[in-house]
């Protein structure tokens, strides 16, 4: 029952618009709520989309692309070398110990060894899609168990290729070109192969080091904020194209590519650009999920599914937890480690396929297979909610365990934007001082030399709040605007009280009627560009003149307070007065009041320290015993 | 032997406005052996120079700390040069030996006369008594420590007694930077002025 395109754009965003919040709101995560939407929608349920949720599913697999390669952005290659050791060794541990069991047991059980293996090897792997979008929305990625979770991951998806390559080897019949693998390279001899798969590794490395980065920088030079996303967009779908067509995992190869990229000044940009359709493709992917799952098979056999599922489940959480726990994660982490990759994951519906295409394993195995990976997803999301809900509060070790590896702050916590002559000096003074922020600047060129020069400078408009968003402006305390434009600084300052209101605020204005309309908003902390210049100028003309130096330091600390003081006192005054006087007029009219202000301004009234001339006057017309001490 | 050089650490907060100790000034002779270092012009934001001063006071034997006496103490940049240029391991503690045997003194002007610093008095010390941190500073540094030359009553001093104690701390400075001068010969007065006053060679 499809109804062309519309028809099925309409149902599929209907279903997500509806039960995602629902499922958010229940507490459930967004993962869960689209595989219901899926459900729903599916086959077996109100019958909106039949068995094209299979060719979606391969559509939306891209959205887990994507995500690898945002993955990857986050990830510098030094941080990746670091993590290496993790990734090896409990991704290795974990795979191998899990396909072996499940190996022995699926032979116990009555399948030929072929079979057996190859199964093993396809259900040790589990979710990325879920559990890196669910520990992203619970905001553990940081945490042991999210980094744990994560270097498993990523050694399983590297493991995928190997896997491909042994399966061939374990047919039965010779070798067909299957719906998933038909590459350029299969009609290359083996060696050839090899070198192509190389090669094209080194071609995403080398390219994203010295082809797309320059690109970016043209694209940027623009101004065409769409032709970037499109650059972006053009990125990863093209590493994705190469690495399909040389048989590589498309995800291992933008998540490459994204590592290489990870220390490009585009960072955030390309991240806040991708970000949107990620998430999309993500939930398409979740729903088709949802969708094809074959409640007929399952209602034929739900006791021997049932079964499966469980001991797959508890086969994988039991060796996951016996893994995290060598690698030194505990109580609470332990928990959500295991629970939380005890599924079986999306590769393993390609691997299935695969399978069944070289006759290792029949249809009928297959698509219980399918249905077992499915429904073990599914169950994830859920599974996950009991651990948060039931478990988590009688592990009684609370939210926070002790430990220095956990609750890493990754972000700085100063967000500098703009790096013109203003923001450059103060973020120039901050990193003088250890503090090092993280810089937005919308000039490519600027963003270029900077970074040439060490500074942690990243390209990209600072009005988008999903540009501020991967900038870590969640985790920030301190938001600076020191952008040249007024309008722009008061865009950013909206922008950042409506998505961020937990940042302090700190802007640059240009001028006093500048300051009026941050002050309208509600800014606090507001910087008028020239005063503090103007004022030490002052002081040194005077001191040119023969004026003490100290007396003019107090006396232009006076003048400053002076002045903010009349500032604010202006400010709540201006709203009385006509509203329809124009900019300049408005200017005038204040700047007479300041100069009426000025004539009753005595800068030395209030001072009488070290004044001896007083005391001497004092003295005369006083008998001599007093203030005669000093 | 050559001249002693002298370094004079000047400090009013508001010397715009102190008749006497511009007078005192205009009476520093101007040779080359005797420095005059006016802090708060240097310094009006505190923000010492520790090496520059380090520097000074390695090229100086004489340290004078001039200033008005505030609240029976110095204005608070003469504490600040204190805790920031007087460091350990420089001026004292182990291997702190910069300053070893060098001399020095403080000047001071004051609106009270000197009769109302005595025990029995208002002010129920002695300005040597007043003087002791600085005493003890500077002992503490291994520099010998001089009795004080002080400018009293200064809200009532007529312009001539005020222009005779200028030449009075004239003649203190050059006879401190004589050759052959010994703290040893000062070391019994309450005031370099009564030594000043009583020596032989007073015109």
């Amino acid at each position: 029952m499809s109804g062309g395109f519309l028809f099925q754009a309409v149902v599929y965003l209907t279903a997500a618009v509806v039960c995602v919040p629902v499922a958010k709101r229940l507490g459930m995560g967004s993962v869960l709520g689209y595989l219901i939407a899926g459900i729903l929608i599916g086959p077996f349920m109100l019958g909106f989309i039949g068995e094209e949720g299979g060719d979606i599913m391969h559509f939306a697999e891209f959205g887990v692309v994507m995500m690898l390669f945002l993955i990857g952005l986050e990830l510098d290659p030094g941080k990746f070398l670091k993590m290496w050791k993790s990734i090896a060794g409990m991704g290795g541990l974990q795979v191998g110990i899990t396909a072996a069991i499940l190996f022995g047991g699926l032979w116990i059980f009555g399948f030929t060894w072929q079979a057996a293996l190859a199964s093993g090897l396809a259900l040790a792997l589990s979710s990325t899609a879920i559990v890196l979008q669910t520990m992203k929305e619970k905001g553990m990625m940081q945490t042991t168990s999210g980094k744990g979770s994560f270097s498993v991951l990523l050694f399983q998806d590297i493991a995928v290729i190997p896997i491909l390559a042994l399966l061939p080897l374990l047919g039965a019949q010779v070798h067909e070109t299957g719906a998933h693998g038909h590459t350029l390279l299969d009609d290359l001899p083996g060696w050839l192969q090899t070198l192509a798969v190389l090669g094209s590794v080194g071609v995403i490395i080398l390219a994203g080091r010295y082809l797309v980065v320059p690109f970016l920088r043209l694209i940027a030079r623009t101004r065409l904020r769409e032709l970037f996303t499109a650059s972006a967009l053009l990125i990863v779908i093209s590493i994705a194209f190469l690495m399909e067509s040389v048989g590589l995992s498309a995800a291992l190869g933008t998540f490459l590519g994204g590592v290489v990229l990870a220390n490009s000044e585009f960072r955030h940009e390309l991240e806040s650009d991708l970000e949107p359709f990620k998430g999309l493709l993500l939930g398409l992917f979740f729903i088709a999920v949802g969708a094809s799952i074959n409640f007929h098979l399952i209602a034929g056999n739900p006791a021997r599914i049932a079964l499966l599922v469980s001991a797959i489940m508890l086969v994988k959480a039991l060796v996951l937890a016996a893994v995290g726990f060598r690698f030194g994660i505990r109580k609470d982490q332990l928990l959500l480690f295991f629970l939380g990759l005890s599924q079986v994951g999306e590769f393993a519906f390609v691997l299935f396929a695969f399978i069944s295409q070289l006759g290792i394993l029949d249809d009928d195995w297959t698509g219980i297979m399918m249905a077992v990976t499915a429904i073990s997803m599914t169950v994830t999301p859920l599974v996950l909610l009991v651990n948060e809900k039931l478990l988590m509060p009688r592990m009684a070790t609370g939210k926070a365990e002790p430990g220095p590896m956990d609750s890493i702050d990754e972000h700085h916590k100063v967000i500098l934007v703009g790096f013109a002559h203003f923001g450059s000096t103060v973020g120039r003074f901050l990193r003088a001082n250890g503090v090092d922020a993280t810089i937005l600047d919308s000039d490519s060129d600027r963003v270029d030399l900077l970074r040439k020069m060490g500074f942690n400078v990243y390209y990209g408009d600072a009005t988008r709040p999903e540009l501020l968003e991967s900038a870590g402006a969640a985790d920030a305390k301190l938001l600076v605007t020191a952008i040249d434009s007024p309008e722009t600084n008061l865009r950013v300052v909206e922008m950042v009280q409506k998505h961020f209101p937990h940042l302090e605020i700190i802007v640059r204005a240009r001028n006093r009627i500048d300051a009026y309309e941050l002050m309208d908003l509600g800014v606090k902390n507001i910087y008028r560009e020239s005063i503090d210049t103007s004022v030490r100028m002052g002081v040194d003309i005077l001191r040119k003149l023969g004026h003490r130096a100290y007396s003019l330091h107090r006396a232009a600390q006076r003048f400053i307070r002076h002045d903010e003081e009349a500032m604010w006192k202006l400010a709540g005054e201006r709203h009385d007065k006509g509203k329809y006087i124009t900019r300049v007029r408005e200017e005038i009219a204040i700047q007479e009041r300041i100069l009426n202000d000025d004539r009753h301004y005595n800068p030395s009234a209030s001072d009488h320290a070290w004044d001896s001339e007083q005391l001497r006057d004092a003295t005369k017309s006083k008998p001599r015993k007093d203030n005669e001490n000093r | 032997m050559s001249l002693k050089k002298i370094l004079i650490l000047f400090a009013h907060p508001r010397y715009e406005q102190s008749r006497s100790n511009r007078v005192l000034l205009s009476h520093v002779p101007r040779r080359s052996h005797i420095t005059v270092r006016d802090l708060y012009e240097a310094y009006p934001d505190f923000d010492v120079d520790i090496d520059h001063e380090k520097e000074l006071l390695a090229q100086h034997d004489i340290i004078i700390l001039h200033h008005p006496f505030y609240w029976y103490h110095a204005p608070p940049l003469i504490k600040q040069w204190i805790d920031m240029v007087l460091e350990f391991g420089w001026a004292y503690g182990p291997g702190g030996n910069a300053l070893k045997d060098k001399l020095a003194l403080n000047v001071i002007t004051s609106g009270g006369a000197r009769d109302v610093y005595a025990h029995d008095a208002r002010n129920r010390f002695t300005v040597r008594e007043f003087l002791a941190p600085f005493e003890q500073t500077f002992r503490l540094c291994q520099v010998h420590y001089l009795p004080p030359f002080a400018v009293q009553g200064t809200h009532r001093l007529a312009d001539a007694e005020l222009e005779a104690l200028g030449a009075q701390y004239c003649e203190l400075l050059l006879k401190l930077s004589e050759p052959g001068f010994s703290h040893d010969a000062v070391n019994d007065y309450e005031f370099l002025n009564d030594w000043i006053l009583n020596s032989p060679e007073k015109t």
